[in-house]
């Protein structure tokens, strides 16, 4: 029960025999001769039996100081904040905000004043760190359009200058497939000029193409499934199709870090939601047996069904769920699961099949598969995958089908070919190879970040690495540093994530060289100094010094 | 200070004498209940009832949900999708058979055209297919921005904003600025995706009948009959009217000056969506605003999709920059999902070039529709819902059943003898249990201006002996 993930490359970890806390989290106390001060928290798989392979995931504590800092900033710009409004309403300062037209003027306004607090006064002095244009491919790098503003960001124009090959670490390009060269390219050159872009119609009435069911078929035979249903959009296909599978006396649970789309299908749905703690599967324990034990609130009567809500990768954390425990979990309680791997699929597992082939379970315990193929293939859209019998009804009941025009077929195409490559059904052994170079490639950029002393988020093997910077200066300070250095790098702050925890996500690529990360990770050491974002507190022995050789 | 404190002991004992009784008896009761509370047992609001660990377990074991799906009969009638083989276009091959188009939306021809396949492949070489990523995370192209400023240069707005599906651009707009606690007015035949938009804002929602401005007028001063009661509630709930501008489901156009007369009367905003009068109606392709020649700045927001007369895929949205902006904050299909292929942007743009270059097309396709409209009427048992110069029309049967689906049956007989017969037409789908006001069964027929008037006149007469051979009771 307390085994810990075997562990023995890092230094700080569970050692065993260690008592497991309630919540599945080991603290520890590092006695070794690098001595920390502050605790950690290291996330430990405490069934031994149910997970095959180290399970590690870290979130180190905010610093005291460094949290102190952050509110202090927030506090200073909510007070420039009013001030700036004050001055803007009395016309002091030029106000460059749209205005509603003359005619319209007494219809009640469009927006409150506070809504919009935040776009006016903090949104808007970094604004410049995203909508960045680019005009290339979205490979491992880009060409990006240069903009500049005289107007501190409220208006921009362009230079008419291009900056060429910059490293991108931020779009979800996993599998290197993002490129306008190679097998893909080609067949969905052909594809457009034999059978055009668009559709005008919609699964049910004209746009069912042949080439769409053996889209659906190549998808079930890829995730080990009976029968799949691919939709135009991976939003769309959250939003349209859990109102189908859950309705009015169902109960959800769903994960607290939930993406948009699935909080979205989840409320269209009516069916009452219930959230649990990031990750948790004890919370998860609690609600279930609250739920079967007590029914549905006020009337008592029991629920139809459970539906718990997951994703495979969470993109804002970089954790992966705890699969092994969750369907445990969710056999013995009778829920039905519904996984979305929008990031996962292709990224994770030895053959690129997810999360699922990743912990080595069967994807027949899974009721519900979803995902994307806007990551990993390069392509766009979602899928539904699972039993006969689901698909079947979502062929007749899911929004998609009936009011939403049909795939394009070159993005069809698109997302073919990819899937023989990863599958090895090409004849060659570029996905293969793509996959193995995704993973060394995790497991590299993480391992010498963590060396340099910043603070990584999320799990050992998840592409997705969140490094965290905190205050709002930096956010746009790191961005702008990271281009001026040609490096594209995508941050976040709030809404998107909690108040003080902004960060920036970096996505990494199967095709990314080992130049090409060995240069970004020395600019990112750079900027790091520059701007003094090495908060960790957890000492790791580089590489040279270690005793035992890493998996 | 024992002297101070017995002078005290006396004034207390003297005042108690001297208190009136009723005032005594109060405090005593309120002794009494303070002892009763501080000793009864406390008791949470929900009542955790005493279960023991062995009844949990049971009830545990004893619970059995439904399926997660109930199961799907075999002759359920959208089960099996009609398989389309080689290109949509105006000669479809349906089901093995090739057969004249009058069921995909291809209004203005342009699946085929050979310029927007060469432009959709020359943004394929040089920019692949997907985009990897949201439009905030270097998921903006400058095809994105072209076809943003195209567009609100054509629909002749200040700005447009771009999504990648076509069934999200007004289900993310109108949750956007309408929510919990405002008003929207909607017309009874509005189509799904307005639905769903009208379900995530979590606004009131009222319906008025379907272009009916007498009872939206009878809405409208109920509504400022409740705003003089409450003024102060009133300054702050937003209104909007949501209508389209040729029907979906019912192939007419709404009445715009009067609704735009309503507007400033009674101070509510107007969202229009255009999905199938975009590229359609006006001496442009505008739109419906052409059309009656309404100032386009009057309509807060226009959305329309371009899967339609575009030919591509996606949706837009159009306006003042002052409205449109705020999408690209808070719109959800916008800010948390990938964008638009770039090749698809491409596509569009050179629709929307030959768009300009022929405004005589739409006028082609005027009279097309006039064509069509005049050789449907007339049919036998069938009767067509639409205006002529609507370019998707409803056949609905004369005489329901009375059954759904019977009448869906029968309605299927006809298409497939068309199908047989080389017309490609299609039924007309709904999601039976969640539209709001479910519109009657029917044939969905539409005109292209690659239809030929022998190819009308014959789709005309094989409808026809469809209708006299399968409806003859």
């Amino acid at each position: 029960m307390t085994e810990s993930a075997g562990n023995k490359n890092e230094d700080c970890h569970a050692a065993n025999g260690v008592k497991a806390g309630r919540n599945g989290m080991v603290k520890n106390h590092h006695h070794h001769h690098q001595c920390q001060k502050q605790e950690e928290v290291y996330h430990a798989a405490c069934n031994g039996e149910l997970y095959s392979r180290p399970f590690i995931e870290s979130f180190e504590e905010t610093p005291m100081l460094v949290a102190v800092l952050t509110y202090m900033g927030y506090g200073i710009l909510t007070i420039f904040g009013y001030l700036r409004d004050f001055m803007r309403e009395w016309k002091i300062e030029k106000c460059h905000i749209a205005r509603e037209r003359e005619e319209q003027k007494d219809f009640v306004p469009l927006y409150q004043d506070f809504e919009d607090f935040y776009t006016r006064n903090l949104y808007m002095r970094i604004r410049d760190s995203w909508n960045r244009p680019i005009c290339s491919a979205p490979g491992a790098t880009f060409d990006l359009i240069e903009r500049s503003s005289n107007d501190y960001n409220w208006t921009f124009e362009y230079t008419g200058r291009v900056v060429k090959d910059v490293i991108n670490l931020g779009s979800y390009n996993y599998l290197g497939f993002a490129e306008n060269t190679g097998a893909s390219a080609t067949a969905a050159g052909e594809v457009t000029v034999k059978f055009g872009v668009g559709m005008a119609s919609t699964r049910q009435e004209m746009g069912n193409l042949d080439r769409h069911e053996e889209l659906e078929k190549l998808v079930a035979s890829f995730l080990g499934v009976e029968s799949a249903m691919a939709f135009g959009m991976g939003f769309a296909t959250n939003s349209m199709n859990i109102p189908a599978l859950a309705g009015k006396g169902c109960l959800i649970l769903s994960d607290e870090l939930n993406h948009a789309s699935l909080v979205l299908g989840a409320r269209l749905s009516g069916s009452t939601i219930w959230v649990f703690k990031h990750n948790n599967m004890q919370s998860l324990e609690k609600l279930l047996r609250e739920a079967i034990v007590h029914g549905q609130p006020r009337t008592r009567l029991t629920w139809k069904k459970i539906l718990i809500l997951v994703e495979g990768i969470y993109s804002m954390e970089g954790s992966i769920i705890r699969l092994p425990e969750l369907i445990a979990l969710k056999k013995k309680y009778k829920a039905y699961l519904y996984l979305d791997e929008a990031h996962s699929i292709g990224a994770l597992g030895p053959c690129g099949r997810g999360v699922v082939e990743y912990f080595g379970l069967d994807s027949k315990d899974v009721d519900v598969m979803m995902g994307t193929f806007t990551k990993s293939f390069g392509a766009a859209g979602g899928y539904i995958a699972g039993r006969k019998d689901l698909i079947d009804y979502l062929r007749t009941h899911s929004h998609s089908a009936i009011y939403a025009t049909s795939m394009s077929l070159p993005v069809v195409e698109q997302i073919i070919t990819c899937m023989k490559c990863i599958m090895g059904k090409d004849g060659t052994t570029i996905g293969r190879s793509r996959i193995q170079r995704l993973a060394e490639n995790t497991v590299y950029f993480r391992r010498r970040l963590r060396e340099m002393g910043f603070i990584i988020y999320g799990n050992n093997d998840s592409p997705v690495v969140p490094m965290m910077l905190y205050m709002p200066a930096k956010i746009g300070a790191f961005g702008r540093e990271m281009l001026k250095r040609n490096i594209g790098v995508v941050v976040v702050g709030f809404p998107a994530t909690p108040i003080i925890e902004s960060r920036a996500r970096f996505c990494i690529s199967a095709a990314h060289t080992k130049e090409m990360l060995d240069r970004a990770l020395d600019v990112i050491s750079e900027v790091g100094d520059l701007l003094q974002l090495k908060y960790s507190r957890h000492k790791v022995l580089p590489s040279l010094d270690r005793t035992v050789d890493e998996e | 200070m024992a002297a101070g404190q017995q002078w005290v002991l006396v004034e207390m004992v003297q005042a108690f004498y001297e208190a009136p009784a009723y005032h005594l008896i109060l405090e005593g009761i309120l002794i009494l209940w303070i002892i009763r509370l501080l000793f009864s047992k406390t008791y949470k609001l929900q009542e955790r009832s005493d279960l023991t660990e062995k009844e949990k377990e049971e009830l545990i074991e004893e619970w059995q949900p439904e399926p997660l799906v109930p199961p799907v009969s075999k002759d359920h009638p959208s089960r099996n999708y009609d398989v389309v083989t080689g290109p949509p276009s105006h000669k479809i091959i349906v089901n093995g058979k090739e057969c004249i188009n009058f069921a995909s939306f291809n209004f203005l021809g342009l699946l085929d055209s050979e310029r927007v396949k060469l432009k959709a492949l020359s943004s394929l070489k040089k920019y692949g297919v997907g985009t990897c990523g949201p439009r905030g995370f270097y998921g903006t192209f400058d095809v994105h921005l072209e076809l943003e400023e195209r567009l609100a240069r054509f629909m002749g707005t200040e700005e447009a904003i771009i999504y990648s599906y076509g069934f999200a651009t007004i289900a993310s707009a109108i949750p956007a600025y309408s929510k919990r606690g405002d008003i929207i007015f909607v017309d009874e035949a509005a189509c799904f995706s307005i639905q769903k938009g009208l379900q995530a804002s979590r606004s009131f929602v009222k319906h008025f009948k379907h272009n009916d401005m007498e009872d939206l007028e009878r809405l409208l001063k109920e509504q400022e009959i409740e705003d003089q009661k409450n003024p102060r509630k009133a300054r702050v709930i937003r209104r909007f009217i949501v209508v389209e501008g040729l029907y979906i489901n019912t192939a007419d156009v709404c009445p715009l000056p009067d609704l735009v007369r309503l507007k400033y009367r009674y101070k509510v905003r107007i969202f229009l969506e255009e999905s199938m009068s975009f590229g359609v109606l006006g001496e442009h392709g505008r739109g419906v605003t052409e059309h009656f020649g309404v100032n386009i700045d009057d309509i807060d927001l226009i959305s329309a999709n371009m899967e339609n007369a575009l030919a591509s895929i996606g949706g837009f949205c159009c306006g003042r920059s002052f409205v449109i902006d705020h999408q690209r904050l808070s719109g959800q299909g916008y800010c948390f999902s990938a964008s638009l292929p770039p090749m698809l942007a491409s596509a569009a743009i050179e629709a929307l070039n030959i768009m300009e270059e022929d405004p005589g097309i739409f006028r082609l396709l005027q009279d097309k529709c006039k064509h069509v409209h005049k050789a449907l009427q007339g049919t036998p048992g069938l009767k067509l819902v639409g205006e002529p110069l609507a370019p998707a029309l409803h056949l609905q049967l004369e005489n329901s059943s009375g059954s759904r689906t019977e009448d869906l049956k029968l309605l299927r007989a006809i298409v497939d003898y068309s199908l047989d017969r080389q017309i490609a037409l299609t039924l007309a789908r709904y999601l039976d249990k969640e539209e709001r006001f479910l519109p009657p069964p029917s044939i969905r027929v539409v005109v292209t201006v690659e239809q030929t008037q022998e190819e009308i006149q014959t789709a005309a007469q094989c409808i026809r002996e469809a209708a006299l051979n399968i409806l003859k009771r």
